[in-house]
């Protein structure tokens, strides 16, 4: 009867800790809603990507549709590339699209804003491995106080 | 002259320990054919022993820490307006440091000490001599299943421990201090990562595990069969294990998330 008693209690045990594992994948991860799908590979040259970071978010009006896979410096003219993974979900972006990169907030995370561009029998549609020509850099608060000075300075 | 023979001596010791230690979990782990139809009655017994019991000081302690993190953690951003991210901050710090590292130090203090005794006093009231009069392997009948039950149940314990802590950071933060819901938990959830940051956590805390659990059954196999013997043993489990783990927890992290 005892030895019952203790295989339940340790079956609830091991129940509760899959249970726990489940709950922080889930509810605190959000593992399987996001990079776990298909996805395909753009890559986009910038002339500053400010505080990118890999893993940082690409965007579609708020929606999440991929994230930065990589980031490295093209050894040809020193401008970073990053290499980004969408969703195989968004697969029809024009490549008149265009890239920038935003922050969240004032002091939040810096993201990748994907604005789609026009579509016309020109316009193709961007597929594994295409660049991203339109793209917007990062804004860099000490360049952005830099020039305020200088035109401040200039007024005078 | 005698100076010198105390620290060869006294390192002979540490290394003659250590090469027990580690034939002890030898054979503990591989010491003749595994027989799952015997050992599984005693291996769910000691989950019972080290997992079950251990529970309630765990899932204690994971519910005021997290609170206090959450605490503290506020009254810090609000001042930079960056309230929002205390569902971040609680969770990371539970789940990559926290978890595992107080888990283990609990642990050590509440199972491995046990375990240390109950085998120290097996071998001074010589039950573990008796087992081998009776031709059974006390390292496969008394110290292979407490090893198991200890790696397999510490990290439960700790992704218990976290789970109950970023429920307590949510009881403080957004039901006490006033986070809003939603942002707790989504930028929580932008900024946790299943691979890096909760296996990462399980990882660190099957380490823990390990040590804790062979440093405990050892000191205890090793033990002075004395009554003082066994006081000391006990001592020297907890204080090792929290060194051990302190220090191991340092090496994985500057591994895991130092880049």
């Amino acid at each position: 009867m005892t030895s019952r008693k203790v295989e339940i209690s340790v079956g609830f045990f091991v129940a509760l800790g899959i249970a726990a594992l489940i709950f922080l994948a889930l509810k605190v991860a959000s593992a399987g809603v996001t990079g776990s799908g298909e996805t395909y590979t753009i890559h986009a040259k910038f002339d500053n990507i400010g505080g990118l970071k890999v893993r940082s978010s690409v965007k579609v009006g708020g929606v999440i549709v991929g994230r930065v896979e990589s980031i490295h410096l093209d050894p040809e003219d020193y401008a970073p590339v990053a290499t980004l993974a969408i969703d195989t979900q968004y697969d029809n972006f024009p490549d008149t699209s265009s890239l920038s990169i935003l922050t969240s907030g004032l002091l939040g995370e810096q993201y990748l804003g994907l604005e789609p561009g026009f579509i016309d029998e020109t316009v193709e549609i961007l597929g594994n491995g295409d660049y991203i020509e339109d793209t917007k850099s990062a804004l860099v608060l000490e360049e952005l106080i830099g020039q305020f000075l200088f035109s401040q300075g200039n007024d005078d | 002259m005698d100076k010198i023979q105390q620290l060869g001596r006294h390192t002979l010791d540490r290394f003659s320990a250590v090469g027990r230690a580690t034939y002890l979990l030898i054979g503990a782990l591989f010491g003749g054919r595994p027989n799952l139809v015997k050992g599984f009655p005693l291996f769910v017994k000691q989950l019972y022993v080290v997992g079950v019991l251990s529970l309630v000081i765990i899932l204690v302690s994971g519910l005021f820490i997290g609170m206090v993190l959450a605490l503290q953690g506020y009254t810090v951003l609000i001042d930079y307006g960056a309230e929002d991210s205390l569902g971040p901050m609680v969770s990371l710090a539970l789940l990559r440091e926290l978890g595992p590292v107080v888990t283990a130090l609990l642990f050590a203090g509440r199972a491995g000490s046990a375990l240390t005794a109950e085998i120290g006093l097996m071998k001074a009231t010589e039950q573990l001599s008796s087992l081998e009069m009776m031709a059974v392997d006390p390292l496969r009948r008394v110290v292979a299943p407490r090893f198991w039950a200890g790696v397999v149940s510490m990290p439960l314990l700790a992704l218990l421990f976290s789970s109950v802590g970023i429920l307590g950071g949510h009881i403080v933060g957004v039901e006490w201090l006033g986070v809003d819901h939603g942002s707790f938990w989504s930028i929580m959830q932008a900024s946790v990562d299943f691979k890096d940051d909760i296996m990462n956590g399980v990882i660190k805390s099957l380490v823990f595990a390990f040590v804790c659990t062979w440093i405990a059954l050892f000191r205890g196999y090793d033990a002075v069969p004395t009554s003082e013997g066994i006081s000391t043993a006990t001592t020297q489990t907890v204080v090792q294990s929290s060194l051990a783990v302190l220090g191991l927890d340092f090496v994985l992290t500057a591994l895991m998330f130092g880049n």
